[in-house]
C-alpha cells in the first residue's frame, strides 16, 4: 500500500522524455521519486529464435540490426563466436579494418549520446552542436562500408571491402576535424555552468553499488570499475594497439560524461594507430558453410559496455541456439538506483546516462512481482493448453482424435 | 473555400508537426530520423517541427516493423492524433516488416495496423531519402487540397 500523498507516474512507453518504447512506472512523493520499476519488452522482436532459421552468412545481417546505433557490435561478436567454433584465423587485415570500423562507431555513438544528453537536460544548441560534427564520422562510415548505418562489412571469416591508401588520408583528415571539435566539448562540459549544474551529482551509483548491481562500459567505469573488454580479452587488433582504459570516480552523470568525452580522444588515436599499422594481404579465408559442432561464448566491447553473444553449432549450417547479452541488460538495473531520492526532472538525463538502447535488451520478457515473487512468464504447458482450449471455442475437438492416436501407439 | 480554411490549410502544408514513434525498430532508423532534424540536413526548414505529443501532431513517423506489444499502442497513438492526420512508413521494416518479417514477435509492417499514406524504404532510410519522402508529401497534399476545393 502506498501513503498518503504518493502518486505513482506512468512513463511511456510514448514519451517526449524516452527515445525508445520503454516504460517506467515512477512512484512520486511531491517532486521527489521514491520507487522506480522499468518495463521493457516493447521493442522484442524475437531475433535469437529467427537466428535458428537462418543460415550463419543470413545471421550476420540479421544479427547486425539487433541495433542500429552499436550494428558492428553486435555483428562482430557474432562472427567471432562462428569463426572460433569453426576454428578459422582470419586474416590481420580484416582484424585491423574491424577495429578501425569499431572505433569509427564509439566515435559516432559517444557523439550521438553527447547530444542526446544534452536534449535531455534542455541544451538543444549542444544536440545541434555534436550532430552537425557526427555527420563527419558518418559520411566516413558511409564512404568505407557503403552505408551509414547498419554497415554490412563483417562476413564470416573477415570483411567484404577494403581499404584504399586514399580512403586512408580521408579518414585521417576528418579525425583532425573530429578530435578539434572533441576537445571544445571537453572544454565545455568542463567549464559551462549549465552543464555542471544540471550533471553534477545527478544519478550517483556508488562503486559498490555499480559492482553489485553489475554495471558496464562508460556507466560502470565512471563508479571506478576500471574494466574494458579491449584491454581485459583482447579481440580484433586490440592487442597490438596501445590505449588507455578511462575511468573515474565521479560515480554521477558529469563522471559518465567525462569517461565518453576521454575515450573520443582513445577512439581517435586507435583510428590513427590503426591506419599507421595496418598490415598488407587478403580480407578473406574460406569458411565452411556448414559449422562443426561446439559452443562459444564471445566478448565485445561496445559502445556501451561489455557485448557477450553466445552460439551453440550443431554440425548443420544453421545455428542450433544463438543468445546476446546486451550492455543496456547489466545496466538497467542500477537506473532505478540512480533515481532514489532525486527529483523527477532529472529522470531523463539519469535514464540517458547510462545510453540505453532498448532495441539490444529486448531479448526476452520475463516479469516478476517483487511484492508476490510470482513470475508472469508463461510455462509452455499453459500455452498448449490455451490452444486447444481456443480451437475448442472455434468448434475444432481434437480429444478425441488425441485418444485415438495415444491408443494406436501404444498398440 | 473560405479565409480561414484557406489559412488553415496554408500553415498546415508550410509547418507539418510531426511525432516520431519507434514501433520496434532497431534504432538505425530513428537515428537516421533525428540527423535529417539536425543541421546538416535539417529538415526544419521545410517547417517540420518534431513534436512531443500525438495531440499536437499532424504527421507520424513510424520506424520499425511492428511488435505485437507496442500493436495496442501505437493504434491508441494514432487515435489520439487530430484529423487530418498522415502516416509515413520510415524504413523497411516499416514498409514491409523487413528482415524481421515471420519473426513471432512482428506483426509486420505499420499498414497491416494503421493506413499508411506514404512509404519511405531502405534499411535504413537515409535522412535524404526521408526529407524527400516527406516533401513529397507535402506535394502531394498541396495538389488535393486544390482539386478538392481545399476540403478534407
Ligand atoms: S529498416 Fe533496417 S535500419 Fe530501419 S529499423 Fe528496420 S532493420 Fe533497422
Amino acid at each position: 500500500m502506498h501513503k498518503y500523498g504518493d502518486v505513482i507516474v506512468p512513463i511511456g512507453p510514448q514519451h517526449p522524455a524516452l527515445k525508445e518504447p520503454e516504460s517506467f512506472l515512477i512512484t512520486l512523493r511531491g517532486e521527489k521519486i521514491t520507487a522506480s520499476s522499468v518495463r521493457l519488452g516493447y521493442n522484442h522482436r524475437g531475433i535469437e529464435k529467427a537466428c535458428e532459421e537462418r543460415t550463419y552468412t543470413q545471421g550476420v545481417y540479421l544479427i547486425e540490426r539487433v541495433c542500429g546505433i552499436c550494428s558492428h557490435s553486435h555483428s562482430t561478436a557474432f562472427v567471432q563466436a562462428v569463426e572460433e567454433i569453426a576454428g578459422v584465423e582470419i586474416p590481420a587485415r580484416a582484424k585491423y579494418i574491424r577495429t578501425l570500423i569499431a572505433e569509427l562507431e564509439r566515435i559516432h555513438s559517444h557523439l550521438l549520446w553527447l547530444g542526446v544528453a544534452g536534449h535531455e537536460i534542455g541544451f538543444d544548441t549542444l544536440l545541434m552542436y555534436t550532430w552537425r560534427d557526427r555527420e563527419v564520422v558518418m559520411d566516413l562510415l558511409a564512404k568505407l562500408t557503403g552505408n551509414r548505418v547498419n554497415y554490412g562489412i563483417n562476413t564470416i571469416g573477415g570483411v567484404r571491402r577494403d581499404v584504399s591508401v586514399k580512403q586512408k588520408e580521408e579518414v585521417l583528415k576528418a579525425i583532425d576535424t573530429l578530435e578539434k571539435q572533441t576537445k571544445y566539448y571537453i572544454d565545455l562540459a568542463t567549464k559551462e555552468t549549465t552543464l555542471l549544474k544540471r550533471l553534477q551529482g545527478v544519478g550517483v551509483l556508488s562503486h559498490e553499488d555499480a559492482i553489485s548491481l553489475g554495471a558496464v562500459g562508460p556507466t560502470g567505469r565512471a563508479s571506478g570499475i576500471a574494466r574494458d573488454t579491449r584491454k581485459d580479452d583482447p579481440y580484433a587488433a586490440y592487442g597490438e594497439l596501445d590505449f588507455k582504459v578511462i575511468s573515474v570516480d565521479n560515480c554521477d552523470v558529469y563522471g559518465r560524461t567525462l569517461v565518453r568525452l576521454g575515450e573520443l580522444i582513445e577512439s581517435f588515436s586507435l583510428v590513427r594507430q590503426v591506419i599507421a599499422k595496418i598490415p598488407d594481404g587478403p580480407i578473406t579465408v574460406r569458411v565452411p558453410r556448414k559449422i562443426p559442432a561446439g559452443e562459444v561464448l564471445s566478448r565485445y566491447e561496445a559502445p556501451r559496455g561489455e557485448d557477450v553473444h553466445y552460439v551453440r553449432s550443431n554440425g548443420t549450417e544453421k545455428p542450433d541456439r544463438v543468445k546476446v547479452r546486451a550492455p543496456t541488460l547489466a545496466n538497467v538495473q542500477s537506473v532505478s538506483k540512480m533515481l532514489e531520492d532525486r527529483y523527477l526532472a532529472d529522470m531523463p538525463i539519469v535514464i540517458a546516462a547510462i545510453d540505453p538502447c532498448f532495441s539490444c535488451t529486448d531479448r526476452l520478457i520475463a516479469l516478476r512481482d517483487t511484492q508476490t515473487k510470482k513470475s508472469n512468464t508463461v510455462i509452455w504447458e499453459t500455452i498448449r493448453l490455451k490452444g486447444i482450449e481456443w480451437y475448442k471455442q472455434q468448434g475444432v475437438d481434437f480429444t478425441a482424435l488425441n485418444k485415438k492416436l495415444s491408443k494406436k501407439l501404444h498398440l | 473555400m473560405g479565409m480561414i480554411s484557406k489559412i488553415i490549410n496554408w500553415s498546415r502544408l508550410k509547418s507539418p508537426w510531426v511525432l516520431h514513434f519507434n514501433t520496434g525498430a532497431c534504432n538505425a532508423c530513428d537515428i537516421e530520423i533525428i540527423a535529417a532534424l539536425t543541421p546538416s540536413y535539417d529538415l526544419e526548414r521545410f517547417g517540420v517541427v518534431l513534436k512531443a505529443t500525438p495531440r499536437h501532431a499532424d504527421v507520424l513517423l513510424c520506424s520499425g516493423p511492428v511488435t505485437k506489444q507496442i500493436e495496442s499502442r501505437l493504434v491508441r497513438i494514432y487515435e489520439q492524433m487530430p484529423e487530418p492526420k498522415f502516416v509515413v512508413a520510415i524504413g523497411s521494416c516499416a514498409c514491409s516488416g523487413g528482415v524481421f518479417n515471420g519473426c513471432y514477435n512482428v506483426a509486420g509492417g505499420i499498414n497491416s495496423v494503421i493506413p499508411v499514406s506514404a512509404y519511405i524504404p531502405g534499411c535504413p532510410a537515409s535522412p535524404k531519402a526521408i526529407i524527400d519522402g516527406v516533401v513529397k508529401l507535402l506535394r502531394s497534399l498541396e495538389t488535393k487540397e486544390r482539386k478538392s476545393g481545399g476540403k478534407k
